[in-house]
């Protein structure tokens, strides 16, 4: 994996998309950060990632059924799912339907890219559409 | 019956029920009563009433039984006595018109007659006989004393002769100093005056024929005038001529019967009759004891009995309302307990909501802080000339710090609401009882409790209610909180009881628990906390731990502390 890491980070907070964005670019991380399940789709669909970070609590389309949809259209996809809520059911959820991995808020972000970097060394390269 | 009406439905419908669901002891006190009273009234009220029948048909069927023999031998006495002496008056009278008064009037004569009626009556007695003319003066006289020309007109007996034609006399000493009755009998003469008969009878006789052969010992039977005055020696009252200590029967021409109390105190039956034309009333008297023997005997029995049954009957109605009472009680507070155990859970799950929304709402401005935090960080590290770099970065790492401290709060009631719901799952005890204890760690910091905690190697990890074991776990561990001083001791130990069992144990040093409290703890509203404890947490404690299939141990001693052991199976048996 020669070229820069792509990382699309999902969240309905603007200020902490904005802030988890410049801090990635600081580490050297092509981080795209948008606030709403459809943006993503749409950012998805524009652009390859290397691997998604999702909130699971969202107005609008939730973190589950923007996975399920994103999973739908580019199977390859990497998803970590990121929520506030440490609920049993949701993990599970999120899990069959294809995350790699689940982070509970407020994660540190050195923590985050541990998984981020762990998910995609391990599961090879994504899929770019 | 309004009043009976108006107590028995305030017992039967106890007092309304407090405000913490618990019907006051006292309530159940007057139920009790009240069951007591009921029962006891219409069980004991029959057979009592029965029983005070058959008292009185036995008591006068054993009187009659028991006063018949008497009346009869009464009244054959009162028949041969009231023969006697009219034998005595008939020998005289056919004497009178046998004989003309100048044959019979000599000394000669009466001795030769006197000599022929005894002959004649096989017990004839008669001791001596006299001729009185109509002015009272004893013309002839034969006999042991020299009682002629003796006049009698100034005596009562000679004016009731001369009235009523015949007299029989009280028995009387005399001159002879031996007891003796006289019989006398008038006869008109042809010439218009009238002469009177006088014998005298010895008084033995009079006793002989009251003689009663085989009368029992505590018997008697004698005669008395009409003043009372023993005419026959008494076996009972003493001799001849002596006062008896008994009203004189009132006159009546048959037999009577009265029971009487004597002059020792003692209960008897007297019979008694008139003899016709003489002062003699005939006297039997029999101790009620000796009559009324087969009663009293009879009557023992029968208080024995209702005794006996109104002891058992009130035994077993006691024991029954008591029993009644018991469950009834028992019922009530289990049910209370399970009122209050839901009520309880149902106060926790809206706790734990509520911290979890608050939890999760504070999770993300949290995250931003964090983010933002973190931004500042980076950009004052990628940055050397920052002024003010050191402190910058030290301030930073304060805001992460405490970011990461509201994020252990925030899991942590997460992780308490999660668990609300029964569900089953792999325990680890020791993570439990960290985050248990969590919730009271600053408590012991700000009290400089000390708490330590020991877990012993090879705990397994048991399959059970994370909720309800937290519940569990705080209940005790905010008992032993409470009963500690300020710098006290708790220990927590998990150790394997057997294998498959796990033993958590929580001791303090605390004020301990009295013995006579101990056997109670369990026990539904049960509290030393009077006031301030509904005296439910731990006996939901126990229901919780014995849902799980576990058991609690509990051990303590008043100044040393106390030491509850938390039994788990490892695996929930239901």
């Amino acid at each position: 994996m020669g070229s820069r890491l792509r990382l699309l980070f999902v969240d309905d907070e603007e200020e902490l998309v904005s802030a988890v964005i410049e801090r990635l670019q600081l580490r050297g991380i092509d981080g795209v950060g948008v606030t709403s399940g459809e943006e993503a789709l749409r950012r998805l669909a524009d652009g390859p990632f290397d691997i998604v970070v999702l909130d699971v609590k969202m107005p609008g389309l939730g973190g589950l059924e923007v996975l399920r949809r994103m999973k739908h259209h580019h199977p390859g996809v990497k998803v970590i799912l990121l929520t506030g809520h440490g609920s049993v059911k949701d993990t599970e959820l999120g899990l069959a339907l294809g995350a790699v991995a689940y982070l509970q808020k407020p994660v540190d972000l050195d923590v985050l890219l541990d998984t981020v970097r762990s998910a995609v060394e391990e599961g090879g390269p994504s899929e770019r559409p | 019956m309004p009043a009976l009406r108006g107590i028995l439905s305030r017992a039967f419908n106890p007092d309304p029920q407090g405000p913490d669901g618990r019907i006051p002891a006292r309530a159940y006190r007057r139920l009790r009563w009240a069951v007591v009273l009921a029962t006891a009234t219409v069980s004991l009220l029959p057979l009592a009433v029965t029983t005070f029948m058959a008292y009185v048909l036995y008591r006068s069927a054993l009187q009659d039984e028991a006063v018949r023999p008497m009346t009869r031998l009464t009244l054959n006495t009162k028949r041969s006595l009231e023969l006697f002496l009219s034998e005595r008056r008939s020998t005289l009278t056919f004497l009178v018109y046998d004989r003309s008064f100048g044959e019979l009037c000599s000394s000669a004569a009466l001795t030769r007659v006197i000599s022929n009626m005894n002959r004649s009556l096989e017990v004839g007695a008669f001791v001596d006989l006299g001729l009185i003319d109509d002015d009272g003066e004893q013309l002839c006289y034969s006999g042991p004393y020299p009682l002629e020309g003796r006049n009698y007109s100034n005596q009562d007996w000679f004016a009731e002769v001369e009235r009523r034609g015949t007299y029989t006399s009280d028995v009387f000493l005399g001159f002879r100093n031996s007891p003796h009755f006289a019989i006398a009998i008038k006869h008109d003469r042809e010439d218009g005056g009238f002469y009177v008969v006088r014998a005298t009878i010895d008084g033995e006789m009079l006793s002989e024929q009251i003689l009663t052969p085989g009368l029992p010992s505590s018997d008697d039977v004698f005669l008395i005038n009409r003043q009372g005055v023993l005419q026959s020696p008494s076996r009972r009252y003493g001799e001849i001529l002596t006062s008896i200590p008994l009203p004189v029967p009132h006159y009546s021409p048959s037999v009577e019967v009265a029971e009487l109390v004597d002059g020792t105190d003692q209960r008897i039956f007297v019979s008694s009759a008139y003899i016709s034309n003489s002062p003699f009333v005939l006297v039997q008297v029999k101790p009620a004891a000796q009559a009324m023997g087969r009663w009293f005997r009879l009557r023992s029995e029968l208080i024995g009995f209702v005794v006996g049954s109104a002891a058992l009957i009130l035994g077993v109605i006691l024991w029954g309302s008591a029993q009644f009472v018991r469950r009834m009680r028992q019922a009530d507070e289990r049910r209370a307990t399970l009122l209050h155990q839901v009520e309880y859970t149902n106060k926790l799950a809206s706790i734990g909501r509520l911290a979890a929304g608050v939890a999760h709402e504070i999770n993300n401005p949290l995250a931003i802080i964090n983010e933002k935090a973190g931004l500042l960080r980076d950009l004052v590290e990628a940055n050397p000339d920052t002024p003010n770099q050191g402190r910058l970065l030290a301030t930073v790492e304060s805001v992460l710090r405490s970011v990461q401290r509201c994020k252990t709060i925030t899991h942590r009631l997460l992780g308490f609401a999660r668990h609300m719901d029964i569900q089953t799952e792999t325990i680890d005890l020791e993570g439990l009882l960290r985050e248990v204890l969590g919730f009271l760690e600053k408590e012991a910091e700000y009290r400089n409790l000390s708490v330590s905690f020991r877990v012993a190697e090879g705990v397994p990890t048991v399959i059970s209610d994370r909720g309800q074991l937290q519940q569990v776990f705080l209940n005790i561990l905010n008992n032993a909180f409470a009963a500690v001083t300020d710098g006290g001791d708790i220990a927590i130990e998990i150790a394997p009881e057997n294998d498959d069992v796990v033993a958590v144990t929580i001791a303090d040093d605390g004020i301990g628990i009295p013995r006579e409290h101990l056997e109670r703890i369990f026990e539904p509203f049960f509290t030393t906390k009077e006031g301030s404890g509904t005296g439910l947490g731990l006996s939901i404690t126990y229901g919780i731990v014995k849902k799980l299939g576990g058991d609690i141990r509990v051990a303590s001693e008043v100044g040393h502390g106390t030491r509850f052991t938390v039994l788990l199976p490892r695996e929930r048996r239901v």
